[in-house]
């Protein structure tokens, strides 16, 4: 990694396929389990009240090319779903005792069967998160998936999980998404004091590390930021990035991006860590506060269905308290969810006259020209012509 | 479909085909009939299907995924998935969508007749999210109300009860929603009557199904069998319905008893992974028949309902339980795991010779994964797998002398396998 922004270097955090964090936290914890996780958004507070080790997998990145995992997934697949499987097949992963896959989509779905049979070691757990929201049988229905979960996690550790620690693991959760909400209004109100490079360096860089410790970077790296003598850049325009909630655009696509002149105030990258969006409510059954802080605060998003409005509302929304110029629509090749999303939340732009653009990525693309391209164009035609 | 008559004539050839053309024809003019007689109607999903709540409500159903797959039969599809490509929608997506959209924005006249308004979109979310965004987008083009029964995946060895209690409470809530809706009561004598028909249909269907065993196979388990099925997915619960089971079992019967079948030779037996491809049915199953080849069970033909494998039924005796354990046990709602030996087991009792899975790109609640399919059964397993890709509603995706070279070199290494002793597990023993 090259120094083109402050805290670069965070990103050899994640980008190290020996997983160096993880076995540091491995000898230190010589009984500990640890449980991957796949996006979007997975109730990591309860596996670490369970006294295991959360690490957030989002695909290969730039760093492997696919072999084998093509013999098991289509082509036609998202990328992610495959390069998490070919990390999986290639020996990456021997360090995890576990994984849970959320109930996204139909891919990772599946992609949990095909874990299970190709890795027979590992515990898979399959948790299929309530998609009627107005029931009055979602929240009963949601406590039973979660406890299910405790249970799974009991099994493999050999140890109860007290209602305490989990109020404990809730708390520092709460607490890191306090901090990651503080960089991303940091982001909002002041672009040039924080950039996404950067917001999404320190953010990702919780990844494979305890929460504690996430928390702590955050604390420090916020403290420089709060610091920092800003010099206020040339023109940009003030745009909200959609549709990159699971699989994750590479560094150098964000880096496009500002570069070209946007100043990405909101964005959904690596949106389970800051999915809730409120404290989870305090006292009585903390599965049951979970299932409600889900039902109720959740991040409203294209991989879960909350009514007929909210989704569409919630993002109108966001388009106008954050005053955007535009919309950039950044989605995976293969990813169902966003490209469904797309067409009806630009239709609303349409009508509310709010430009966009929309571009399509892989996480391992490499050339970057024609986007760069487009970007400049679209920011041109806001700069210039609006 | 019976060719030669061995002696004996023919009484009832023919008939599971022209009955069906007949039962549909009438739910078409119901369904164009709706909007002068008032009649609500609602849209909604094969996989899951609460069609028996809504009929007991008084709706008509309509299934955009049964428009799309007739759309492409009629090869029309093209022209509305451009349609909707037009409008934003990712070359990538499932073509049932676009075909569904282009159509909606070409003011839904179908080859098959106009298509009402509906008065309500119901999601029953069972086995595929794209289900959600189908209706999200077209809730928004009709500016009509949206319903999401949450139908759980079954992610464990058995449904857990904690998943029925959960679709059995939102059931109770959707009929509350329907009644407010509509301002029609909902007819719990009628149900049960629904209910009951729709169990003597789903035996019905599950024994034709069975009949598959018998060598040679009395009909093609995929070919035939997915116009077999349209009844009890599109018309389960009425009268007509069990009537039409009880007279494609008579045809397949006497095929049996006539020594009829889909081929004059039955050579090749195999079980069919994943969806047809709609816009070239028939040229896709010459290239079977051609080998006499035929299938004798397939998981497409399970999309609305697993009566043969998971052993659920409507039951006016339990009607909600029975309505949502039935949701749940549908082919794409059930784990990979569990679909894995399903094949497996069709593969041993039908005495197959092999797998054939068609991938379609449409559909990645079925397709993601299949491969994985193929690695289980050819690498641990030694079971010839021919595995293939195209799509089920687009036909740009249906390269026919490839997928012709594809078969062709499938079933010269089975006859291989069988010059040289090689046995295929199926065929030579019935555990396998």
């Amino acid at each position: 990694m090259g120094g083109r922004f402050p805290f670069e270097d965070w990103a050899d955090r994640w980008s190290d396929l020996s997983f160096g964090e993880v076995r540091r936290w491995r000898d230190r914890h010589p009984d500990g389990k640890v449980i991957g996780t796949f996006p979007v958004w997975v109730p990591t507070e309860i596996i670490h009240a369970a006294g295991a080790l959360p690490v957030a997998l989002y695909g290969g990145g730039t760093l492997i090319d696919i072999e084998h995992a093509d013999a098991r997934m289509q082509s036609f697949i998202c990328s992610i779903a495959r390069s998490t499987l070919e990390l999986g097949l290639r020996g990456y992963l021997e360090t995890l005792d576990g994984m849970v896959f959320p109930s996204i989509c139909d891919v990772a779905r599946n992609l949990s069967g095909v874990w299970a049979r190709n890795f027979p070691r590992q515990w898979v757990f399959y948790i299929h998160l309530p998609e009627n929201p107005e029931s009055r049988h979602a929240v009963p229905y949601m406590v039973a998936e979660l406890r299910r979960l405790v249970q799974g996690l009991e099994a493999l550790t050999g140890r109860p999980v007290s209602s305490e620690a989990l109020w404990r693991s809730i708390e520092l959760y709460e607490e890191n998404r306090r901090l990651i909400q503080t960089l991303y209004r940091i982001k909002a109100e002041e672009p040039d004091r924080l950039s996404t490079c950067e917001a999404y360096v320190l953010v990702r860089a919780g990844a494979q590390v305890p929460v504690e410790e996430h928390n702590r970077l955050l604390t420090e790296a916020l403290g420089d930021i709060q610091a920092r003598t800003i010099h206020r850049r040339r023109d940009r325009v003030r745009v909200l990035l959609e549709g990159s909630f699971c699989e994750q655009p590479p560094l150098d696509f964000l880096w496009v991006l500002e570069e070209a002149g946007c100043a990405i105030l909101d964005d959904d990258l690596l949106l389970g860590r800051r999915f809730l969006e409120t404290t989870v409510p305090r006292g009585g059954d903390p599965l049951e506060a979970l299932a409600v802080a889900y039902l109720r605060s959740g991040r409203s998003t294209a991989v879960r269905y909350e009514g007929p409005t909210r989704r569409v509302e919630t993002f109108l929304d966001r388009v106008r308290r954050l005053r955007v110029d535009g919309v950039i629509f950044a989605y995976a090749k293969f990813c169902d969810p966003a490209q469904f999303d797309y067409v009806v939340l630009k239709e609303h732009l349409e009508k509310a006259g709010v430009p966009y653009l929309v571009l399509e990525f892989e996480e391992k693309m490499t050339t970057f020209e024609v986007i760069q391209n487009q970007v400049e164009t679209f920011v041109e035609s806001i700069l210039f012509y609006t | 479909m019976a060719t030669e008559a061995a002696g004996r004539s023919a009484r009832y050839q023919g008939f599971g085909r022209q009955r069906q053309k007949e039962l549909l024809q009438a739910w078409w003019r119901r369904l164009e009939a709706a909007p002068e007689t008032g009649q609500p109607v609602a849209y909604l999903f094969i996989s899951g299907a609460v069609e028996e709540v809504l009929r007991a409500m008084g709706f008509e159903v309509a299934f955009p995924e049964v428009t799309a797959l007739n759309c492409a039969i009629r090869q029309v599809s093209a022209d509305y998935i451009l349609r909707a490509e037009d409008l934003g929608y990712s070359q990538d997506v499932c073509g049932y969508v676009k075909n569904d959209i282009g159509l909606f924005l070409s003011g839904n006249r179908s080859p098959m007749g106009r298509l009402p308004r509906p008065t309500l979109l119901v999601c029953n979310y069972a086995g595929c999210r794209v289900y959600i965004k189908w209706f999200e987008a077209l809730a928004l083009g009709y500016q009509v109300p949206l319903y999401v029964l949450d139908v759980p995946y079954v992610r464990t060895e058995t449904v857990l009860p904690t998943d029925v209690e959960y679709v059995v409470g939102q059931l109770q809530e959707f009929i509350e929603f329907c009644e407010r809706l509509t301002g029609r009561a909902f007819d719990e004598g009628r149900f049960r009557t629904l209910l009951a028909n729709a169990r003597q249909a789903e035996d019905l269907w599950v024994e034709v199904l069975e009949m598959a065993r018998h060598v040679p196979a009395p009909f093609d388990a995929y070919f035939e069998a997915v116009y077999f099925m349209a009844p009890i997915y599109i018309l389960r619960g009425l009268p007509e319905t069990v009537d039409y089971y009880e007279g494609v079992r008579r045809e397949i019967q006497e095929r049996m008893e006539l020594g009829l079948g889909p081929v004059p030779e039955e050579r090749f037996r195999v079980v069919v992974e994943g969806p047809p491809p709609w816009p070239y049915l028939r040229d896709f199953w010459d290239m079977f028949k051609a080998w006499g080849a035929v299938t004798v069970a397939s998981t497409y033909t399970k999309v609305g309902g697993l009566w043969d494998a998971a052993g659920v039924r409507h039951d006016p005796a339990r009607p909600l339980e029975s309505v949502a354990e039935y949701a749940m046990h549908c082919y794409v709602n059930w784990s990979l795991d569990h679909r894995r030996r399903l094949l497996l087991d069709y593969y041993r009792r039908f005495r197959a010779d092999g797998f054939v899975i068609h991938s379609v790109k449409s559909c990645k609640s079925f397709a993601a994964g299949e491969a994985d399919f193929r690695e289980a059964f050819v690498k641990e397993l030694d079971i010839p797998t021919l595995f293939i890709e195209s799509d089920l509603v687009d036909p740009r995706y249906f390269q026919k002398a490839q997928l012709r070279n594809r078969i062709d070199a499938f079933f010269e290494a089975l006859e291989h396998r069988r010059v040289v002793g090689i046995s295929t597990g199926g065929r030579v023993t019935s555990n396998g």
